[in-house]
């Protein structure tokens, strides 16, 4: 089936009524194997119990950088191709992305208050998130700003393609000045992590994107109904005069 | 480029005509560091101290006044269309736009800076130091907000709405300024962050105009 085939929103209600409670059973199963794996898991030798928060604060941290390339993604979708369920998809992944990133801060200012000594610490790879999120901020902001989802739609998306374009330099520039944070625990082919906490990191991790798919999906059929009512106020305003 | 420098002197004797408004930067920049002192104190040493870093963070807040009425004023009165529908590229149009932007408000920001600087205590190397860095920085803020103001000239209310979205953006400039100006203070590699805020100011002059282009195609009706 060619891709335009799925710019129907009808065809899109109909594929997200099955996989949207597949999603979520998908996370519920993953998350109970992972966080529960990650709960007997042994204690770190240095940070001790606190280890745990990494099982919920790493996925967090992947998935909103995952959610902004997904954002980039559709923002392309909306420009170039002008399918009709892209911006949809923008605006519920900068929505659940938004709230993943909130969260992945939070939770690491928590972990970091017994581990650190502190909530808060100017290092790179926080300042990063918070720009992260400010971005995600600017394009909600953006989507709210204009009363027609169309146009709203093309200037979040043109503001999501800058935002992305701009991440590697500030990501390069906010790594100029050096700091306390340790460096990176996992690359492809080998891992400075334990195996009795590298896995449950990566089942917890595969049950935060399930969740995620099925609440960016929810987001998207929300959106869809949400515009659906507004045109069908406009007609029904337009018929009463 | 006939086209292109008669926008550039539309739009820069615009600005400094009555109405235009492009003294009204280098003005907030002034209260702004008339403000510091009253925050942290009348204390020299810690006003040299901080005096750079504050430099820059006024001359940011200040380009990012006026932006969006780059493109909001030609559009409510039509004029923008009439761009819009000449031959010469919409770029090359937007890149003008900004060009003329960056004469009438960013580069009187760079030429007041020794003055401030002398205000806060600066030393004469750093207040080079400042005034170099900031003009090579503020084209780039400019044309950073160029896409703000595309963006904003669709908007019912741009306003304020420009700098919520061009500050986090702004972010690798305002780096390599601090960084590259405190290098010089300390007398060590001046060179390597300079280069680095020429290489990102220089980026956004390309990605300026042609986003704002695509926001002018794109978003408004």
């Amino acid at each position: 089936m060619p891709l335009i085939d799925y710019a129907n929103p009808r065809r899109f209600q109909e594929i997200a009524r099955w996989l949207i409670p597949l999603a979520a059973a998908a996370a519920a199963i993953l998350l109970a194997v992972g966080l529960s794996m990650g709960w007997r898991a042994p204690a770190d030798y240095q940070q001790g119990e606190m280890v745990k928060v990494m099982y919920i604060h790493v996925p967090f941290a992947w998935l909103s950088l995952a959610a902004y390339t997904l954002m980039a993604v559709a923002a392309l979708g909306t420009i170039v191709w002008r399918h009709p369920l892209a911006d949809v998809a923008g605006k519920a992944a900068a929505q659940v992305g938004a709230v993943f990133c909130f969260l992945c801060l939070v939770t690491g200012a928590l972990w970091g208050r017994p581990t650190w000594g502190t909530y808060w610490d100017w290092d790179p790879r926080l300042t990063s998130v918070l720009v992260l999120f400010l971005l995600y901020l600017g394009v909600l902001a953006l989507w709210r700003a204009f009363d027609d989802p169309l146009r709203a739609g093309r200037a979040a998306a043109i503001l999501a393609l800058v935002g992305f374009i701009n991440v590697p330099v500030v990501k390069f520039s906010v790594d100029w000045w050096n700091s306390i944070h340790q460096r990176d625990s996992i690359s492809l082919g080998k891992s400075a992590i334990d195996p009795s906490m590298l896995y449950p990191l990566l089942i917890s991790a595969a049950g935060f994107f399930a969740l995620f798919a099925a609440l960016h999906l929810a987001a998207m059929r929300n959106e869809l109904l949400r515009r659906r009512a507004r045109t069908l106020r406009i007609l029904k305003a337009a018929e009463t005069e | 480029m006939s086209a292109l420098s008669a926008i550039v002197m539309r739009d820069v004797k615009l600005a400094l005509r009555a109405g235009g408004g492009a003294g009204v930067g280098v003005i907030f920049f002034l209260a702004l560091v008339t403000l510091v002192p009253f925050a942290v104190g009348p204390d020299m040493p810690l006003l040299t101290r901080i005096g750079p870093a504050m430099l820059w963070i006024g001359a940011l807040l200040a380009s990012l006044l006026g932006l969006d009425r780059i493109f909001a004023a030609d559009h409510e009165d039509g004029s923008l269309d009439q761009l819009m529908l000449s031959s010469a590229p919409l770029e090359t149009i937007a890149a003008a736009k900004g060009l003329a932007h960056w004469l009438a408000s960013g580069l009187p920001l760079v030429i007041v800076t020794p003055v401030l600087g002398l205000m806060l205590g600066i030393e004469p190397k750093a207040l080079l130091a400042v005034s170099l860095t900031l003009l090579a920085g503020t084209p780039g803020l400019t044309f950073l907000g160029l896409v703000a103001a595309a963006l904003a000239a669709a908007m019912p209310r741009g306003g304020l709405f420009s700098a919520v979205l061009v500050l986090p953006l702004s972010i690798p400039l305002l780096i390599f300024g601090v960084v590259s100006t405190n290098a010089a203070i300390a007398g060590e590699g001046f060179g390597a962050p300079f280069r680095f805020l020429c290489a990102i100011s220089l980026f956004f002059l390309v990605l300026g105009p042609a986003a704002a282009a695509m926001a002018l195609r794109h978003v408004r009706d």
